[in-house]
């Protein structure tokens, strides 16, 4: 965990780009929900952060 | 002698002969990578062209209320509206839970028949290949061919369907209809995927299964570790990252379905087996909201563009291994 953490301040890879695979998953959970409607409406802008910040992270050091 | 020299010319040759001097002498001045620019330029062209523009002018379209029915009406900008339309629209959202029903059954299906198909091809026995080669034939079909296939096999008076389910519960053939039902419409369509695409997921577990050297099951039945135990500690760890690269591209390929269940169900009874993008051509090419569309393919798009680079992340990761 501590190493996760690590990762994430000194801007590595590895912990931003799990970082970022979690936020679309989540949107695309979000999106496909039967259950709440405003889960539904914000879960675009969840996948769009992620999807952004996954392209980002991608060119990040090992 | 001028013909007797063309004849034994080959045809680069013929080529270089009829570059006129000023032009000959200018492509020799050139350098490699001008060379290459000269190559690649055609294809970089046509990317743009065909992938890059039409996405440029999608996202630039879904910020108006264009229509391409009358295309001579004024335009006007009307910001994030159609993003908001459609993430607080009831109906999208029915589409986006009939696809994620499609979409949840036929991976955990596909998975299991898959894994368990493979499992039993990875035994060596008698007609292997034969039997490989039998299971794989669904996928080569079209899909359009595969939903017209099974429309028939659904048919509550002929289909095989029907008659098969009658003879193993009692039940009559004719009283009931995969396709026409409401509750079990959206079954039939999980089934028919499932029994196309199967023998894929089957390929990539195999190709997970046949990884695994023997020496790590050898070593194991040295430490008296049960089939059982096997399975669960070498079998199954061995083969996630392959089967997880199938979910992914599973999950991809069905969340853009759209021909086999056009010829299936076109999207009945009712909207129930409507999918995202059944939904999407409706209202791109039947009511014609071509801004409204737009934002929708835009947000389809970025969800199929994460998917898919979790999927690159993880087929890198398998390449790794």
């Amino acid at each position: 965990m501590s190493n996760f953490i690590k990762g994430l301040l000194t801007l590595r890879r590895g912990p931003w780009e799990m970082v970022a695979s979690i936020l679309i998953a989540v949107g695309v959970i979000m999106l496909m929900q039967p259950f709440v409607l405003w889960l539904f409406t914000y879960s675009f802008i969840v996948t769009l952060v992620g999807t952004v910040m996954f392209i980002i992270v991608s060119h990040f050091p090992e | 002698m001028g013909d007797e020299k063309q004849m034994t010319d080959s045809p680069i040759d013929k080529v270089a002969q009829a570059t006129p001097a000023p032009l000959a002498r200018r492509i020799r001045g050139l350098s490699d990578r001008a060379i290459a620019w000269i190559f690649v330029a055609p294809s970089i062209f046509l990317l743009l062209a065909i992938n890059i523009f039409p996405l440029i002018w999608t996202v630039h379209l879904s910020f108006t209320n264009f229509r391409a029915n009358r295309p001579n009406r004024d335009v006007e900008w009307i910001g994030l509206r159609n993003y908001e339309r459609i993430l607080s629209d009831s109906d999208v959202w029915n589409t986006m839970q009939a696809t994620a029903h499609f979409l949840i059954w036929t991976i955990v299906l596909q998975v299991l028949i898959g894994f368990a198909l493979a499992y039993l091809i990875n035994k060596k026995f008698k007609g292997n290949d034969l039997w490989t080669t039998i299971i794989v034939l669904p996928m080569m079909l079209s899909p359009a061919v595969v939903g017209n296939f099974w429309t028939f096999l659904y048919q509550p008076q002929i289909g095989l369907f029907n008659y098969v389910i009658g003879f193993l519960t009692g039940a009559d053939p004719s009283s009931f209809s995969m396709i026409g039902d409401v509750n079990l419409a959206p079954w039939a369509i999980v089934i028919a995927d499932t029994w196309m695409w199967t023998p894929f997921v089957m390929l990539i577990c195999l190709a997970g299964l046949r990884s695994i050297p023997d020496s790590i099951y050898e070593a194991a039945e040295c430490d008296r570790a049960s089939k059982w135990r096997q399975f669960w500690t070498i079998t199954v760890p061995m083969v996630l990252p392959f089967l997880m690269l199938a979910v992914l591209f599973r999950g991809i390929e069905n969340f853009k379905m759209f021909d086999l269940v056009v010829q299936l169900t076109g999207g009945g009874p009712g909207a129930i087996t409507e999918l995202t993008s059944i939904n999407l051509k409706r209202e791109a090419f039947e009511k014609w909201r071509t801004g409204y569309s737009s934002a929708y393919a835009v947000i389809l798009f970025v969800t199929v563009f994460g998917l898919a680079s979790i999927y690159v992340k993880a087929l890198n990761k398998v390449k790794e291994r």
